[in-house]
């Protein structure tokens, strides 16, 4: 027997593999334990979200964007909201925007806690998740505090925020802020000299840079990779531009440099939160926190009660909505996986004539097969948990 | 003296984009159709066969340096000749600009894919190839990603109503999901909220002989 049949072994990893992160099928050509070709089936949790907003009034429209990236509701509403209070060109009050800026980085804390942890679940710690879901349960309730869930908040609208914070929400969200520090040290004790995690993670899945902007790449992917590229600071949104914080980057743009990046993005997210929390307590964060103008935000229900005019108001927007002035648009923020845009072509009617979600994750995980090629089985795990991939915004 | 003024005044009046927008028109001559600027984001139209050029010019060309692709994605308008439109966002880190490219296209006509110039374009051509059927030419792997195997239609062509055609459920007899045309236990409304004060260009029953 002179010739062997070598053949290459496909297997199939998913869709309800627990390091999957959600429902992702992919077909992995291994040669060997080497793989070959990685064939990603996503859509196993397509729901039709851009369809049903074609049906929706804008403001029925923005629950939709809490249940695609789940992990961090808010920081979905926020693009929504940005680019409809773009093309009616309102502006939101201080508060509103502190508020919001607030929230998003609790987002962000939600989102990376969940990421790093569930990364190093992947390849086999097992504490770290439980330490870092403690903190998100806390993250939660200041999430329910204020919009009355814990995930699917709608708690961004157009015009602002729904309801005001109270002082007693704000003080606990800044005890909260002492106490982080702490608690993200010790996932940091556990992890980042971790002699298995760098095993694991150190020179896995390199992104150079170049690649990294071609491929569509965004947020910790490009910043990993040692782009200084955050919209947070090159395109400022609603009071991004007053806050003092650093971006991280890394050098290398393996695992392992998207690990201590998304890690030190935790603590100037604390930082942010710190001086949003500062602000919303001084004299002149108080006010309204959301647009005054009563042609987009409905009027608070006591004020219903009272005013004829807020009646009207009400009415009209909770049956026809406000109208948005003709055009398209595209509006992005830096979610906590990258970029996250909403593309809007309005008709001048009253509901979106389309409204194409930008998810980041969907950008990233195309890239799976590319990442892959020629890495070994366990990798996959490990790269997979690094690009950060929540099916809610991948499949839509 | 008074030369100088005149020029100076519209210099100073030019938008960055709109100055990049003029670049660009002129650099590619006719493969660009139009720009226009809206909301603060610049749009530039371009013919369908030259996609291709456009896009390695924006990536390439020192003064946009759109090296960062963003997005593609479909739109459709039944009521035109080419019925879809396909939109391609791309940003420039080194400028801290965004454009909006866009063609137009139907079901019968390939658009040239540009996952040569912009891997990342990949997924994202399927997807409108899946949603509403818009064909890429040089695409690698043109397959459907987001809807279910064996899915028929593009759901979300105007004309693919929001309910679909068929629903899936498990059967218990036969131990296994079946697909069945969909059945309403009532009937879709859809309500048209719009004011009947403005804007409206259906007539009601009986408002004829008011007219009259």
């Amino acid at each position: 027997m002179s010739e062997v049949d070598v053949r290459n072994f496909t297997i199939n990893f998913g869709p309800v593999h627990p390091s999957a992160h959600g429902v992702l099928r992919m077909i992995l050509e291994l040669d060997g334990e080497l793989v070959e070709r990685v064939d990603p089936h996503v859509g196993l949790l397509h729901r039709g979200t851009e369809k049903l907003i074609e049906y929706k009034t804008y403001l029925q429209a923005l629950p939709y964007f809490d249940r695609l990236d789940y992990v961090a509701p808010m920081n979905q509403e926020h693009a929504f909201a940005l680019a409809v209070e773009r093309m009616l060109g309102i502006e939101v009050p201080r508060r509103g925007q502190l508020i919001r800026v607030l929230y998003a980085e609790i987002g962000r804390l939600l989102a990376h806690l969940m990421n790093v942890t569930t990364q190093a679940m992947d390849i086999g710690a097992l504490t770290p998740p439980l330490w870092g879901f403690e903190q998100r349960e806390k993250l939660m309730v200041f999430y329910e505090r204020a919009s009355g869930a814990r995930m699917h908040a709608a708690y961004f609208r157009p015009g602002g925020v729904h309801q005001d914070l109270p002082q007693s929400l704000i003080d606990d969200i800044g005890i909260f802020c002492e106490e982080f520090t702490q608690a993200l040290d010790d996932i940091d004790t556990l992890l980042t000299e971790n002699r298995i995690f760098k095993q694991r993670n150190v020179d896995i899945g390199v992104v150079p840079l170049e690649e990294a902007w071609g491929r569509g790449f965004s947020g910790v992917m490009v910043r990993a990779s040692g782009a200084a590229w955050d919209l947070r600071k090159s395109q400022p949104y609603d009071a991004y531009a007053e806050m003092d914080f650093d971006i991280p980057t890394g050098s290398n743009g393996d695992c392992y440099d998207r690990y201590l990046v998304r890690m030190e993005e935790m603590r100037q997210a604390n930082k942010i939160m710190k001086q949003c929390v500062q602000k919303l307590s001084a004299p002149e964060g108080q006010g309204p926190v959301s647009s005054v103008d009563g042609k987009v935000v409905p009027p608070k229900r006591g004020e219903m009660k009272q005013s004829m005019e807020a009646l009207i108001h009400h009415f009209k927007l909770y049956t026809e909505g406000y109208k948005v002035p003709a055009g398209d648009i595209y509006a992005a923020v830096e979610a906590p996986k990258g970029e996250f845009g909403v593309y809007i072509v309005s008709d001048g009617t009253n509901k979106p004539y389309r409204c194409h979600i930008r998810a980041p994750g969907f950008a990233h995980l195309s890239a799976m097969d590319w990442l892959c090629r020629g890495h070994m089985l366990a990798d996959v795990t490990a790269i997979l948990g690094s690009i950060d991939i929540v099916f809610g915004e991948v499949d839509r | 003296m008074t030369d100088t003024v005149e020029t100076a005044e519209p210099v100073a009046q030019v938008h960055p984009l709109e100055a990049l927008g003029q670049h660009i028109a002129m650099s590619l001559g006719e493969s660009v159709l139009s720009f226009e600027m809206g909301f603060g984001d610049l749009t530039v139209s371009v013919r369908r066969e030259s996609i291709v050029e456009v896009v390695t010019f924006l990536r390439d060309d020192s003064r946009c340096r759109f090296i960062a692709f963003v997005d593609v994605c479909g739109a459709d308008y039944p009521a035109r000749e080419y019925r879809f439109d396909v939109v391609y966002h791309f940003l420039s880190p080194h400028l801290n600009q965004r454009i909006r490219v866009r063609l137009e296209a139907d079901e019968a006509t390939p658009v040239p894919s540009i996952c040569d110039v912009f891997p990342g374009a990949n997924w994202f051509e399927r997807e409108a190839y899946d949603l509403y059927g818009v064909l890429f030419s040089g695409h690698p792997d043109l397959r459907r990603i987001l809807t279910d195997y064996g899915f028929d239609g593009h759901p979300l062509r105007k004309d693919f109503p929001l309910t679909g055609f068929v629903e899936v459920r498990y059967d218990e007899a036969r131990r296994r999901v079946v697909y069945e045309p969909v059945a309403l236990a009532q009937e879709f409304r859809s309500f048209d909220y719009l004011s009947p004060w403005e804007g409206t260009d259906y007539v009601l029953p009986g408002d004829e002989k008011a007219k009259n």
